[in-house]
């Protein structure tokens, strides 16, 4: 292993090589595809960072990529045209170069990678290395294209313009992160994307040149396609183009357990293309590459050849002809090339010396891994890591200014935009370019962007152009890396506040926001015998932990020094020893460990399902049990469980009905219980049966179902009794009660009587019953806590059904919520679909059983107070008998002694539950934030988002504890505070304007739709069910769905273009701009589509075009629209493509498809939609100009 | 010398406020389990719960004891305590004693250190009460 030459030694420059090649290498042998079962697709390398539509289907990827490698040749034609897609195209096709985690190229993307969660995935056992070559083949030729973007912004000059953005995604890791494809393609950038510069500086220049030369530069990128064993190593040396560059490529195939050597001198070439790419000075330089095409089937008998030549530690340089593919090349003259690329590029090396380079610029990959195997602090980089802001926003890249002369554009999104990395699975790539470029507004400053001081009431155009990121936590580039995803784990304040005073002068709320158990695509599953933690905070081991030496290793949350086990020096995945630091626990910030039988009380229990049906005439009359047995029978198959799964039926009405589905019957039995005071289960034992062995019965039951009590007249329904019941049916086990509710429930134990006031629905002063009329129900679902048993509540009513009391069923079992108003089966389509929808989701989505949470965090934080649907067994411990992938928590945080002794702090919740195939299994997630001592950092590093829906949390506390007046106060003090606070810090601003930094001035936008949520709304009839109702929400949705909700995203839909649009699945996806919620924006001539989380709202203008209705709505003219329309027709017209494949795309962003409505401009429903244009003024409440003159009224007080 | 209702009273109340002592430490260090983990609030068996009950009702005996035997300054000393505990009790959700301490809130830390805050004043209170009860039985004893 050697270090690069030209390369000064750093102290742990072997390490870089070791480190990224050596997981990579041997991880790649066994890694990439081929993953356990339990794993999708293998391709999808990266869970984080995809969305997912992305990740199923990488090969499309192959086709469009190697058509796209002519763009820059188009481009040289067009220099906007090339502007657009030089930026445009390379972080969309980093994305299947990020499934290049093959034997091939995989060397060097790992050096990145593996220091990034996403590459552990896999677990050491599997092996696989089909689809390497083919992998191989995208990669490289996305690189070609990434590199082609590059090779601009290294040579042409002409170019500015795309040399300013280029040069960002290139130079920058942390701007580049900002197209899309995150970390990963900005690390890729220096490692891999530039070696094929050089290349495609080449094909590029010539492809209108000479065709040879391009289709032998093709054949290199195609050439790890070929399934050839023998190994290749093409050289080129052409003069290329602008500069006359020389840049030869060299592809050689080793054998995989050489690559680490390669990655080192990749990334020593890196190095040197780089200085040399940006350093105009030099007429000619010569740049060299070895693109290690590593095959794990690749010929032994040449490896030592083609070893030495890669061991040679600069790079090799040919001085050869473009040459087609020659098979071997002697060490000997790579030896001697390299030695000279070496000192042709030496001259350049000096500048990457600069820190600043390094950090701010593209190689802190290289460095970062080098330096420490894990916490970064350890080495040089510490006095920057401390350094608030110095890092993130460094002066201009030395090489940047050479390479770009005075840029117009300063990508003034450094550090501040990183945060899109983090953002992907919902908002792919484009998005992030679109709104990234939207903020390449001209802003000079060196202040950081989210500092930027914002005129809140001149400035208006404050929405982004697309979905608002998360920011991302000023921490060096490798921790970052390592961090965990914001969609899992977010915090209100990305900059911890050192004190409690500092925090208290910030006037924000410290919190958590936590999506635990989220569908991922990705996950590492980690089965060992011992489950490192630390002996006194029990904190698992994770990426933010320090090594002492090979031996200890220190716990980030109490700083205790722990012993590393034995068993933990052994790498499965690399399969070497002694290198601890190189586990997947220490790579990856979210993984899931298999819990041996110290994690169990008892024998993991069976999935065990329990349907309580309301069959009152209320309940027939609505019809939903029609749906819910169809879904039912559907998704019988897709329950999950395994082969011990159970189900079980109660109906009830004024008596409850159990259901003998004993194996062996002919038919259902039903029993019926009428002594409603003193509920007794039957037959104890068939009530609930095994889903195989009954499957039968149970088909029959459920198509029986619909059609027993079509001619019921009883009218009541003693909901209480048969929860009782449920609940002694469910206790042996535990599991999931999911209850179906029609109406108040008025018989027996847990009657409740209608306590809403019609006249008081708009009542401005005071709302009342926010609260539970009986503890029953929450005495109740305490109990099923207690016994690791769920109640899911299904609320299907036309009229008050006092929600406030029976939703306490769900909330303290830790269960979720629906409620469909006005539920009917015929009259109202719309809420007939959305719970077929739900039901579908709700029945197959996964579901973790007899779950505790803990959440940790480094010693001076503590938990304040917990937001969602739980019960809270001890001061960070949650259980939770059921967990869903839809459940969201929030957590108030507090600062209880000083973090001036620590420059990090960090946050670990993990979930401990069974999954239903009966596994016990801890999902771990961890998050690691700076500390800061400024009050301006704590506002730069402020995440608006995560605030509002902390806020939302506890505002929902505070109108029930208090009052509904008394919350709404408080979410206009929360603003006025911290704006108030904000002002005061920054002197150089005007007093007379209202000023907020840019990381929050979208929060008076937010706290105002807050406001006009229907859940604090005043002034406006609200139905209590439905208010209560959002309350139920905002506590226990994950943070982008919440957002949503309170926040829709507003698109014009009628004239979708093709600019900024994004491919997936060969599907052309059209991203048109978010618009302001305000009804200013609304033309009688346009369609628009609201994206309220839940429903889709279309609204079509009075003059809207004809043709868009025709087309798209497949109706003649606007008039024989219908007014009940929830389907898009499938016409063979652009734009009905266009606007059906967004639609699909945003459904496809989530777990529940929402529904379609489309609303007519004089349809009674058009106020579902207006009241959603939160900017405008409602007679009871403010526009949001009025808000602001408000809040700056309050503020000058 | 003579034995008055009024020194009865101190008598008795003597005696309860010892068990009141008792209680208030109990709550205590219940408090203190709930914190450290070592309890599950769910827990009925939990002294928190069971002792809430019985705390008011001795306390609201004292008060009706001392009304009866006039003596309006020690009245007037534990009428801000009594008022306390019927604004506990009924303004705790719905149907109160057993839920004095809500399980599910009284995780939150606010309403953990509240609690425990209370059951601090709570002690300190019964403990100073305690040796003015003891003073006023030998002054009544002693004067009248």
């Amino acid at each position: 292993m050697s270090a690069p030459a030209g390369l000064p030694p750093r102290p742990a420059g072997p390490a870089a090589a070791v480190y990224p090649g050596g997981p990579g290498a041997s991880r790649e042998a066994a890694a990439p595809q081929a993953g356990p079962p339990g794993y999708q697709n293998g391709p999808v390398q990266n869970w984080m960072h995809l969305p997912s539509g992305y990740g199923s289907h990488p090969p499309n990827y192959s086709a469009p990529s190697g058509h796209y490698s002519q763009v820059p040749s188009k481009a040289a034609a067009s220099h906007l045209d090339d502007q657009y897609r030089a930026s445009y195209y390379p972080p969309y096709y980093s994305a299947p170069a990020q499934n290049a985690l093959t034997p091939s190229v995989a060397t060097s993307v790992l050096s990145t990678q593996a220091s990034q969660q996403l590459y552990n995935k896999t677990t050491p056992q599997t092996v696989g290395s089909a689809e390497g070559p083919t992998q191989g083949a995208i990669s490289s030729a996305s690189y070609l294209i990434t590199s082609a973007q590059q090779s601009y912004s290294a040579f042409g000059n002409h170019y500015s313009t795309s040399v300013s953005s280029s040069v960002a995604s290139q130079g920058f890791p942390l701007n580049s992160d900002h197209y899309a494809m995150p970390v990963v393609s900005g690390a890729m950038y220096p490692h891999l994307s530039y070696p094929v510069a050089a290349g495609s500086v080449y094909g590029q220049a010539f492809t209108s040149q000479s065709l040879p030369a391009v289709g032998q530069f093709k054949e290199t990128n195609t050439f790890s396609s070929q399934s050839t064993s023998v190994p290749h190593s093409l050289q080129q040396r052409v003069p290329v183009g602008y500069n006359s560059t020389i840049s030869s490529v060299s592809a050689q195939s080793v054998q995989d357990n050489l690559s680490r050597n390669l990655t080192g001198s990749v990334a020593k070439v890196n190095n040197q293309i780089n200085t040399g790419g940006t350093d105009s000075s030099q007429p000619v330089h010569s740049v060299s590459q070895s693109i290690p095409f590593t095959k794990s089937g690749a010929g032994t008998s040449s490896s030592p050849a083609v070893t030495s030549s890669v061991r040679t530690p600069a790079p090799s340089l040919s001085s050869q002809p473009p040459s087609s593919p020659a098979l071997t090349q002697s060490p000997e003259s790579a030896l001697q090339e390299a030695i000279d690329s070496s000192s042709t590029t030496s001259s350049a090396s000096p500048v990457l010396n600069n820190y600043d380079a390094l950090e701010g610029g593209g190689y802190p990959e290289t460095r970062s891994v080098t330096s420490s195997p894990v916490p970064a602090p350890a080495v040089p980089q510490t006095s920057k890591a401390s350094k608030p802001f110095g890092y993130g926003y460094p002066t201009l890249q030395p090489g940047y200014q050479n390479a770009a002369p005075p840029a117009p554009v300063q990508p003034s999104n450094l550090g501040h935009h990183p945060g899109f990395q983090h953002y992907p699975q919902q908002y792919p790539s484009v998005n992030q370019l679109s709104s990234s470029l939207g903020g390449l507004s001209l802003q000079h400053s060196q202040q950081p962007e989210s500092l930027r001081p914002v005129n809140l009431t001149q400035d208006r155009n404050i929405l982004p152009v697309s979905s608002v990121p998360a920011p991302v936590p000023n921490l060096n580039s490798d921790l970052r890396k390592l961090n965990c995803s914001p969609d899992s784990f977010r915090c209100t304040l990305t900059n911890i506040p050192q004190t409690q005073a500092l925090l208290n002068k910030a006037k924000l709320p410290l919190g958590l926001l936590l999506h635990p158990f989220r569908d991922l695509t990705q996950l590492p599953v980690i089965t060992s015998s011992t489950i490192v933690r630390c002996r006194s905070c029990r904190t698992y081991i994770n990426p933010f932990v320090s090594f002492i030496d090979q031996r200890r290793w220190k716990c980030n949350l109490c700083y205790r020094v722990n012993d590393v086990p034995e068993e933990f020096m052994y790498n499965p995945l690399t399969r070497s020893y002694g290198e601890p630091h190189k586990r997947p626990e220490v790579q990856n910030s979210t993984v899931e460990f298999i819990a041996s039988s110290d994690y169990m009380l008892r024998p993991p229990q069976p999935a065990v399902y329990l349907f309580v049906l309301d069959v009152s005439h209320n309940a027939v009359e609505a019809g939903y049990l029609t749906i819910v047995c169809q879904s039912l029978l559907e998704n019988l198959d897709k329950l999950p469980g395994d082969s011990r799964t159970r189900i079980g039926f109660i109906t009830f009405d004024s008596t409850v009905q159990f259901y003998n589905l004993q194996e062996g019957l002919s038919q259902p039995q039903m029993l019926i219980v009428s002594d409603i005071d003193d509920i007794f289960l039957p037959t104890p034992d068939s009530l609930l049966v095994n889903l195989h062995e009954s499957r039968e019965l149970i088909k029959d039951l459920l198509n029986a179902l619909p059609n027993m009590f079509t001619n019921t007249r009883e009218t009541h329904s003693a909901l209480g009794p048969a929860l009782q019941a449920a609940f002694k049916l469910m206790s042996p086990t535990g599991g999931r009660i999911s209850v179906f509710q029609t109406q108040l429930p008025s018989l027996g134990a847990g009657l409740l009587h209608s306590r809403e006031d019609p006249n008081q629905r708009s009542s401005t002063k005071v709302v009342q019953h926010l609260g539970p009329a009986t503890d029953f129900y929450k005495k109740l679902a305490l109990d099923c806590s207690g016994q690791q048993t769920a109640v899911d509540l299904f609320l299907l009513s036309s009229q008050y059904s006092d929600l406030a009391s029976l939703a306490c069923i769900s909330k303290y079992s830790a269960g979720c919520i629906y409620y469909y108003p006005s539920f009917h089966h015929s009259h109202n389509p719309a809420q007939a679909e959305k719970l077929q929808k739900d039901l579908k989701r709700y029945l197959t989505r996964k579901i973790g059983f007899e779950a505790v949470m803990r959440i940790r965090c480094t010693k001076g934080l503590s938990i304040h107070t917990f937001h969602g649907n739980f019960f809270v067994r001890s001061t960070d411990l949650l259980s939770l008998a059921n967990v869903n992938p839809d459940a969201g928590f929030a957590v108030q945080m507090s600062i209880e002694e000083s973090l001036t002794d620590t420059s990090l702090v960090c946050f670990q919740t993990a979930l401990l539950y069974t999954s239903s195939k009966g596994e016990r299994r801890i999902r771990v997630h961890t998050l690691c934030l700076p500390v800061v001592s400024s009050l301006t950092d704590v506002y730069a590093g402020a995440d608006v988002q995560a605030i509002v829906c902390l806020l939302a949390n506890m505002a929902v506390d505070r109108s029930v504890s208090s009052s509904l007046s008394d919350a709404r106060d408080a979410l206009v003090n929360a603003v006025v505070d911290s704006l108030a606070a904000y002002m005061s810090t920054a002197s150089n601003l005007q007093q007379s304007m209202l000023m907020a930094p840019n990381s929050l001035k979208l929060f008076p936008l937010y706290v105002l739709a807050l406001l006009k949520q229907k859940a604090f709304r005043t002034g406006t009839s609200t139905r209590l069910d439905d208010r209560v109702y959002a309350m139920c929400q905002m506590k226990s949705q994950p943070l982008v769905h919440l957002m949503k909700m309170i926040h829709p995203n507003l698109y014009r839909i009628d004239k979708l273009i093709d600019e900024s649009t994004i491919h997936v699945n060969d599907r052309v996806v059209p991203q048109p701009p978010l618009q302001k919620l305000s009804a200013e924006k609304l033309t009688r001539e346009g369609a628009f589509l609201m994206d309220c989380g839940s429903i889709f709202y279309i609204w079509i203008g009075k003059n809207c075009d004809n043709n868009f209705i025709k087309d798209v709505l497949g109706y003649p003219n606007y008039a024989s629209v219908p007014q009940k329309m929830t389907q898009l027709p499938e016409v063979d017209a652009l734009s009905s493509e266009r606007t059906r494949s967004f639609i699909s795309w945003l459904r496809d962003s989530r777990p529940l498809s929402p529904v379609l409505q489309v609303i007519k401009d004089e349809s009674p429903a058009k106020t579902d939609f207006f009241q959603h244009l939160i900017e405008d003024r409602t007679e009871a409440a403010f526009s949001y100009y009025e808000f602001l003159l408000n809040i700056q009224q309050q503020i000058c007080k | 010398m003579v034995f008055t209702f009024a020194a009865f009273c101190y008598m008795l109340s003597l005696v309860l406020c010892a068990a009141l002592i008792f209680f208030a430490i109990w709550h205590i260090i219940a408090f203190d389990e709930l914190q450290s983990d070592f309890k599950n609030p769910i827990d009925q068996r939990n002294p928190a719960h069971a002792l809430v009950l019985p705390e008011y009702s001795i306390h609201s005996l004292f008060c009706i004891m001392f009304l009866c035997a006039q003596e309006w300054l020690t009245l007037g000393l534990n009428v801000p305590l009594l008022f306390y505990h019927f604004w506990r009790y009924f303004s705790c959700p719905a149907d109160g004693s057993t839920l004095a301490y809500d399980p599910p809130a009284v995780m939150n830390a606010d309403t953990l250190i509240y609690c425990r805050k209370e059951a601090w004043c709570k002690l300190a209170f019964y403990l100073l009460s305690f040796f003015y009860y003891l003073y006023c039985m030998i002054y009544t004893l002693v004067s009248s």
